[in-house]
């Protein structure tokens, strides 16, 4: 088994709020993050895929069809976009790094002809990032 | 879905190799210039994973400001600019960045109640790094699961 991956980078504003919560502890839970008009991040992901090496091409998988997927699942859903007005796994789920991690998986998996999803490594800055790996 | 969120820290501090189970001439056969009794200095970097499912309220494995809060009240006035090895927890153990990983995995574990703290990640320098999960293998699954309690 050799594993793989790709990098990715989109930028994308947010803000944490349960509606169902009061303003307080809407403040008290999310502090910052809490601003109404939103803040915004440059996110990387790594997207990791697994699988063994073909013997006629070498590759685990064509890394351009890896990189299309990436773009048309992802990267053109999310990149300069706000997470909670625009992308609908956010219009009842608060987009943080977990979720938003989450609903990548969500986006690829199923779609690498092949390779299996081995990953998501989702950084929100150098010093946070979540993995998912699909364990329920 | 579960999801594991990594954090990472840095702190500096001065550490000596050094192991009363050797003599002089095998410390520093063993430990190099690490066994230099005026000892030396690392800025670390340190990885918290924690792990777990988001909080349908939050959307959180684990909020920030606890695991920041706990990291600057229990974890940063201990090894901030400390000398490793006049610590309790050094006095009879070298203060390799193996042992801390597992000194600081143990502190997570016994004092931070937030969330399932799965790995330490400590970078020494850029140039090498060691993981500790509770001596559990790393992996996927396995580690989270297992580590459980």
């Amino acid at each position: 088994m050799v594993y793989l991956t790709r990098k990715a980078e989109f930028s994308a504003s947010h803000f944490y709020h349960n509606p169902k919560l009061s303003p307080e502890e809407n403040q008290r839970i999310f502090g910052k993050c809490n601003n109404p008009h939103g803040h915004g991040h440059n996110y990387t992901l790594e997207v990791t895929v697994a699988g063994e090496v073909d013997e006629r091409s070498g590759f685990v998988m064509d890394l351009k069809k890896l990189k299309d997927l990436m773009n048309r699942e992802v990267i053109d859903a999310l990149d300069h976009r706000h997470l909670n007005k625009e992308v609908p796994e956010f219009r009842d789920k608060i987009p943080t790094t977990e979720n938003l991690a989450i609903a990548i998986w969500n986006r690829l998996a199923g779609k690498l002809n092949g390779a299996k999803l081995h990953r998501v490594r989702l950084y929100e800055t150098d010093d946070l990032f979540v993995d998912v790996y699909g364990e329920p | 879905m579960k999801a594991h969120l990594t954090r990472r820290y840095k702190f500096s501090a001065s550490h000596r190799l050094h192991s009363p189970d050797f003599s002089p001439e095998e410390n520093r056969e063993m430990y190099g210039k690490c066994n230099n009794p005026y000892g030396h200095g690392h800025n670390y970097k340190v990885e918290v994973t924690v792990s777990g499912k988001p909080d349908l309220e939050t959307g959180m494995v684990c909020n920030l400001a606890d695991l920041d809060g706990f990291v600057n009240r229990v974890v940063m006035p201990k090894f901030e600019f400390s000398d490793l090895n006049e610590l309790d927890t050094f006095r009879n153990l070298v203060p390799t960045t193996e042992n801390l990983s597992r000194e600081l995995f143990h502190l997570f574990r016994q004092e931070f109640r937030s969330a399932q703290v799965e790995k330490i990640r400590i970078e020494e320098t850029m140039m090498n790094s060691f993981e500790y999960a509770g001596g559990w293998e790393l992996g996927p699954a396995a580690v989270p699961q297992r580590a459980q309690g």
